[in-house]
């Protein structure tokens, strides 16, 4: 087309062309990073936990003092709270998923291993437990009501049986004949836990990308503990629609049990989903808003340089549209122009988007951006600039022929 | 001369309305998008104690060996130390004050029958715990080394909780039921939350004070677990004795060392009891062992996340761009008035006065702007209240050094944004103008 022309012209308005062409490609810099650092942390809050968060509810209990008989109150409770209306069923654990909180511990095949072969998070429960978080069992069986015994916070024996999660077993027993073997964890060298079921998926409290299990989210391992101490949770699950009734009322019937009792922190696990990824999500939200506000200045930014340059080429257009040019090759004129610089601009901002990505992962815990992101960013910036330039390029194309014969 | 540039500025800003009001909102929405991120990370970058952060130091002692290490950390150094280190340094008495200090609960029972339980963090710890950091009393004293040895059933309560339970009277002498134990009240603080909680950055760091604060031979003694984190790296023996004997680290460490000296003695000293516990047959490892003050340890333990930073990198970027197109603007009303400031050369102003004339329209533009920005930036922090946690939202406000460095920053990116443009315009020939017209 009209390219030569059109770099004459531009000779002669280096600064104004590099300035658009430079801010193009910061714009796209900024953007490709952003989007990618939105899409990671959305992809982080949507990972699924493997229970049925939607009708589950978790109530921490801390009792005041020590009651005279722990053991034999946390069975009344369960069994209250498992035989309330609307409830499917219920247990008692020292943690649960989207919590952020909870034990943690090396898993190891051998006893005198120096370094574990896989981490985990340790989750106590019965036989209940299984059906309470809804996950699905693969293989094996559940816990047996005898196998599940009191625990104090200190204990050491070794588990007597573990169920763990499918990404625990493939990680220990990558042939995928993790069932009926036994593993040592929780520290004890002595003595072996075996693998009695494995669930689908139940990943570990600590979600956060920058978690210290952020290699091994998934890995969890049930243990057949009724734990006795201070502070512990009851995790309860209803039938889908029961849930803010059955919260209410299981908090009654706990006190109606025992009133020397602190029912401290009482959450669905929506909420907790909601509270544990806040940060991520609020980030997503802080960068989508900055593209977008980016894009409308960068927008603006193109339209204000433009329609300058039509201004000052008032004369130069009407000469050409004397001579003969349509409206239309006075708008695709500009249009060619724009998509020159921004061409430059988005070459430039692919190189900028790397090297800052690259800076930024030596920086901070970040993975390298996918080209695609690189590549998507150039796509909406040439866009951007050929929507931006649409307007006064209009306006030019509508500067009649008369005007070549004014004189100014 | 200022005076007139400056209603020269305006009448010229007057007449391109669209362009300035594009460079205003440029600059306006960069200046807005950077101090609202800068305004959260100062307040998470703040230094709680600012006249005693070069003077109090965390200690780390490497009581694990290099094979087992966290991976929290990149130094294979836990951020707290177990309970056997935690009395040998308090009994050392090493530094010029020094305690041990670890976060409980308790269930705490209110007179008032008809109230329920509810749940109190307690930290427990030693009496120098209050001189060290400084927590301002507002009835009563802390309680004494006596109490310390004595295991004593005192406490000090914070303001908030006073206020709760007493109405803000002065409850010093009162007792109040904790897990079913009476705890005699020694002293109520005044209001004290130093954020980010220098003191504890083990589980979250902008928590509040605990409301109760006992004698940590008190909370050992009741067998009150660490409502914080415990890291151990292989197994304890059981029960209570079995937890305080193991290599289980639970107890944050901190020391007053009020000069360079003191610190390179105690850095000293510190090195040795390691290398004692070498000898001894305790550790099986060279000695290791670190000091940080505490502006250091907050960024040992990344307390302004890395979210924070990437929001400040990404909006200062932001802020980039829209000072390349303030400055593209410029030039473009620049250019455009090349006939006017030919007629000014022309009628005797020289280059000087050009370049001072363009420079002040762009610090005016960049005032607006600033102005603009100021405004967006408290919107902005207002949109932030959906997203940031209620801790850290309490501290990000913007104050008059907020404003202030705002201002300054719009006017400052403007006028560099103007230097270009105006060198250009201070180039212009009048002569060639002059025919043109």
């Amino acid at each position: 087309m009209e390219v030569l022309p059109i770099l004459s012209a531009m000779r002669r308005n280096k600064v104004g062309a590099i300035l658009v062409a430079v801010q193009m490609a910061a714009t796209l810099a900024i953007l490709s990073n952003a989007l990618f650092i939105i899409q990671q942390h959305l992809a982080l809050s949507s990972r699924p936990s493997g229970i049925d968060e939607a009708n589950l509810f978790a109530i921490s209990n801390q009792w005041v003092g020590t009651p005279p008989d722990e053991s034999a109150l946390l069975q009344t409770d369960l069994a209250a709270l498992r035989a309330l209306p609307g409830v499917i069923d219920a247990y008692a654990t020292n943690s649960y998923p989207l919590t952020n909180s909870g034990w943690g511990d090396g898993a190891d095949l051998k006893p005198d291993q120096t370094k574990s072969s896989t981490h985990m998070a340790r989750y106590f429960g019965d036989e209940h437990t299984l059906n309470t978080l809804g996950v699905k069992l693969l293989a094996g069986r559940n816990f047996t009501a005898a196998e599940v015994v009191d625990r104090m916070y200190n204990d050491q024996a070794a588990p007597t049986a573990l169920i763990i999660s499918r990404a625990m077993a493939d990680s220990m027993f990558p042939h995928g004949d993790a069932l009926g073997k036994s593993i040592y964890t929780s520290g004890n060298k002595a003595q072996t836990s075996p693998i009695v079921g494995i669930v689908e998926r139940l990943q570990s409290p600590w979600v956060s990308g920058s978690s210290w299990a952020a290699g091994w989210v998934e890995n969890t391992a049930i243990e057949p503990y009724h734990y006795l101490a201070k502070s512990f949770c009851y995790l309860v699950r209803t039938q889908p629609g029961q849930l803010e009734n059955v919260l209410l009322l299981s908090q009654q019937k706990l006190f109606e049990i025992h009133r020397a009792r602190v029912l401290d922190k009482v959450q669905t696990l929506t909420e907790a989903r909601q509270e544990v990824y806040r940060d991520d999500r609020g980030l997503a939200l802080i960068l989508a808003v900055v593209c977008a506000v980016l894009l409308a200045i960068t927008a603006f930014g193109i339209v204000g340089l433009t329609s300058y340059w039509v201004a000052q080429r008032r004369r130069q257009i009407g000469i050409r549209r004397a001579l003969g040019a349509t409206r239309g090759a006075v708008v695709r004129y500009f249009q060619t122009e724009n998509l020159m610089i921004a061409a430059t601009g988005a070459v430039v901002g692919i190189v900028l988007a790397i090297t800052l990505n690259l800076w930024m992962v030596s920086s901070f815990q970040l993975e390298r951006l996918h080209n695609s992101y690189a590549v998507g960013g150039a796509v909406i910036v040439l866009l951007l600039g050929q929507l931006a330039v649409l307007w006064p390029a209009l306006r030019a194309a509508s500067i009649p022929p008369a005007l070549a014969t004014r004189s100014v | 001369m200022f005076k007139y540039y400056f209603s020269l500025a305006l009448r010229s800003l007057r007449r391109n309305v669209v362009l300035t009001m594009l460079m205003i909102a440029a600059i306006g929405v960069g200046i807005g998008a950077s101090m609202t991120t800068l305004t959260v990370f100062r307040a998470m970058d703040a230094d709680p104690i600012p006249h005693k952060s070069g003077q109090l130091y965390a200690v780390q002692i490497d009581n694990w060996g290099p094979a087992d290490h966290s991976m929290d950390t990149g130094d294979k150094l836990e951020d707290q130390i177990d309970y056997v280190d935690a009395m040998a340094l308090m009994h050392a008495h090493a530094g010029a004050r020094q305690i041990a200090a670890y976060l409980t609960g308790f269930a705490l029972t209110p007179a008032n029958p008809e109230l329920k339980p509810f749940k109190v963090d307690a930290r427990a710890t030693f009496t120098d715990f209050f001189s060290m950091f400084e927590v301002p009393f507002e009835y009563g004293a802390p309680w004494g080394s006596g109490d310390d040895d004595a295991r004593a059933p005192v406490i000090v309560i914070t303001h908030e909780l006073n206020d709760k339970l007493f109405g803000g009277a002065n409850s010093v002498g009162r007792t109040i039921n904790l897990d079913n134990e009476d705890y005699r009240i020694i002293g109520v603080m005044a209001p004290w939350n130093p954020m980010p909680r220098f003191y504890d950055l083990t589980s979250s760091d902008f928590e509040k004070t605990a409301p109760v604060f006992l004698p940590f031979t008190r909370a050992i003694d009741r067998h009150l677990l660490s409502w914080g984190n415990t890291s151990c790296s292989k197994a304890s023996e059981e029960g209570w004795e079995g937890l305080l004997n193991s290599n289980c680290v639970w107890i944050q460490f901190w020391a007053e060392l009020p000069s360079a000296a003191a610190v390179e003695e105690y850095r000293r000293w510190l090195k040795n009891y390691a290398e004692e516990q070498r000898l001894s047959g305790r550790f099986q490892w060279p000695a290791y062992t670190k000091l940080h003050d505490v502006r250091a340890w907050l960024t040992y333990e990344h307390v302004v996340s890395d979210e924070t930073r990437i929001l400040v990198l990404v909006s200062f970027s932001f802020l980039l761009v829209c000072v390349l197109n303030a400055m593209g603007l410029m030039l473009a009303k620049f250019m455009g008035r090349s006939a006017d400031i030919g007629v000014r050369r022309a009628l005797g102003a020289n280059k000087r006065a050009i370049l001072a004339q363009c420079l002040i329209e762009a610090g005016v533009v960049g005032l607006a702007g600033g102005l603009l920005g100021v405004v967006l930036t408290v919107l902005g922090l207002l949109g932030l209240r959906s997203v940031l946690s209620e801790q850290i939202l309490e501290l990000t406000h913007l104050d008059p050094s907020g404003v202030c460095i705002a201002l300054a920053l719009a006017i400052a990116a403007t006028m560099i944004a103007g230097l270009y443009p105006t060198w250009r315009a201070a180039q212009v020939v009048p002569a060639w103008q002059l025919k043109a017209q």
